[in-house]
């Protein structure tokens, strides 16, 4: 490679690092230890679709301009998800973490990265069919403001009902999907009842600590985003948040193999990447 | 001049008729190949990912799929995960996202081509196989931006001749192939 170009790209990855610094000085967003990979592509984006002239530009926009951050802080959330994504994990929740929960008077579950809000309403669907979610309390957390209040409305355009229809089947739905739904042309929303115990709440697994104890937490494929490092503090966070017996269900490509709280939890459906903690020795 | 220690890995795009082209490849690839091989092979969502086996079982490279901050090792083949795209960071490891679609495609032939290319810059070889629409062009761009090498089936051989087609159009390509030509250049590496 040719030398000029060898120092644009220093150059660019020195800009980068100095706006992702900015961002969090600045608002306490903290993407230091994302995979550079994800960040930089999502830099790039917004700097192609921003007009600017240069990254740095984007720093003094990020100090300046709201809109212009919460444009950035959208490009860095996880906002891709689905209903009953991977539906073989639903059916596993169903048979392997339900029965057991049952057993409890009260449950607390932890979505931790909920975005719009998808798997959360997934999983109470499935707590209403296994005559759970009038004894549960669900936590939905996000870092994003934004996202949150999508998700709090439980409003999802109607095109995307077939998508969560054939999910909902696939992960073993006992009922029709379109009980729990009322759709006008545009857009469709969740019956109340499948809302009423979930809390929505901002929280920031980089910077944010333990703020209950629960029986089940539920983080998919958020950790995929974080160096090892990041990772291993997230799921210390986890392990501390779980009661003893606690489940921790985690994206289909994520596991546990290499933190250093390996050894406080053992797998339970491991193909779907869902562990218990163990009661503490 | 090439010579065997210029490259450093070996990235696949492969679509429609992917999996045909692809076992082609591997049946005439030496076992003794060395360098690892990143693949992406468009496939429906959520599809048991057979890939990975179904190449290792033909007993050239060892075969299998990419794990989330993996570092790709020699003589090794990976292949992306359905629903994941696959990106490599600049200290070669694998990076597993769910962000949105790209050319309608997780995982995307150009995520993982644009990221592997700012990786392994000069040292890369882009292949571009059979498929239907575009995805990869702007990916084998990079790949040739970067200073690597550009390779493209014949779109007459292929399967699928738009993918091929799409990239020789977006890209000054190194060579044009059968894929028994490509596997014998990559053979040239040993």
């Amino acid at each position: 490679m040719k030398k000029k170009q060898e120092e644009i790209l220093e150059n660019r990855e020195i800009e980068i690092r100095l706006l992702i610094e900015a961002i969090y000085l600045k608002y306490g967003y903290d993407f230091r230890n994302y995979s550079q990979a994800h960040v930089r592509r999502r830099i790039l984006n917004r700097f192609k679709l921003s007009g600017l002239t240069s990254i740095s530009e984007m720093i003094h926009r990020v100090l300046t301009d709201d809109e212009f951050v919460e444009k950035i802080l959208m490009d860095l959330s996880i906002t891709v998800t689905e209903m009953f994504r991977d539906p073989s994990f639903y059916k596993a929740l169903r048979q392997s973490v339900l029965p057991v929960l049952r057993t409890y008077p009260f449950v607390k579950i932890w979505h931790a990265g909920c975005a719009s809000g998808e798997e959360v309403y997934s999983m109470a669907i499935m707590l209403k069919e296994e005559g759970l979610l009038h004894k549960t309390q669900i936590y939905a957390t996000d870092f994003n403001p934004i996202i949150i209040r999508h998700a709090k409305k439980a409003e999802y355009p109607v095109s995307r009902i077939k998508e969560f229809t054939v999910g909902y089947q696939k992960a073993g739905g006992r009922s029709s999907f379109s009980d729990y739904y009322k759709a006008d042309e545009e857009s469709a929303r969740l019956i109340d009842p499948l809302r009423k115990n979930i809390v929505f709440a901002h929280h920031n697994l980089v910077t944010d600590s333990v703020f209950a104890e629960v029986n089940l937490i539920v983080c998919r494929n958020v950790l995929i985003y974080f160096n090892r490092e990041l990772q291993d503090k997230v799921i210390g966070l986890f392990m501390e948040s779980l009661s003893g017996g606690g489940f921790l269900c985690l994206g289909s490509k994520e596991n546990l193999q290499f933190s250093s709280h390996f050894s406080a939890f053992e797998p339970v459906v491991e193909q779907e990447r869902i562990y218990i903690k163990k009661y503490s020795s | 001049m090439v010579t065997k220690k210029t490259y450093q890995a070996v990235v696949i795009g492969s679509s429609a008729g992917g999996l045909n082209a692809l076992k082609t490849l591997f049946e005439a690839l030496d076992e003794r190949f060395p360098l690892p091989v990143i693949i992406v092979q468009h496939m429906s969502p959520d599809a048991e990912n057979y890939l990975p086996s179904f190449l290792d079982n033909m007993k050239k490279i060892r075969v299998k799929e990419a794990d989330e901050k993996e570092i790709p090792q020699p003589g090794t083949a990976y292949i992306a995960p359905p629903n994941y795209h696959l990106l490599m960071e600049h200290n070669g490891s694998f990076t597993l996202t769910v962000s949105e679609r790209v050319n309608y495609a997780r995982p995307s032939i150009d995520v993982l081509f644009e990221t592997a290319a700012e990786a392994y810059r000069e040292k890369l070889i882009g292949i571009i196989l059979t498929g239907a629409n575009n995805d990869g062009s702007r990916g084998l761009k990079k790949v040739k931006e970067m200073g690597g090498m550009a390779l493209v089936q014949d779109p007459e051989e292929a399967e699928s001749d738009a993918m091929p087609r799409a990239a020789m159009e977006a890209v000054k390509v190194d060579q044009v192939l059968p894929l028994k030509g490509i596997a014998n250049f990559l053979n040239t590496l040993i």
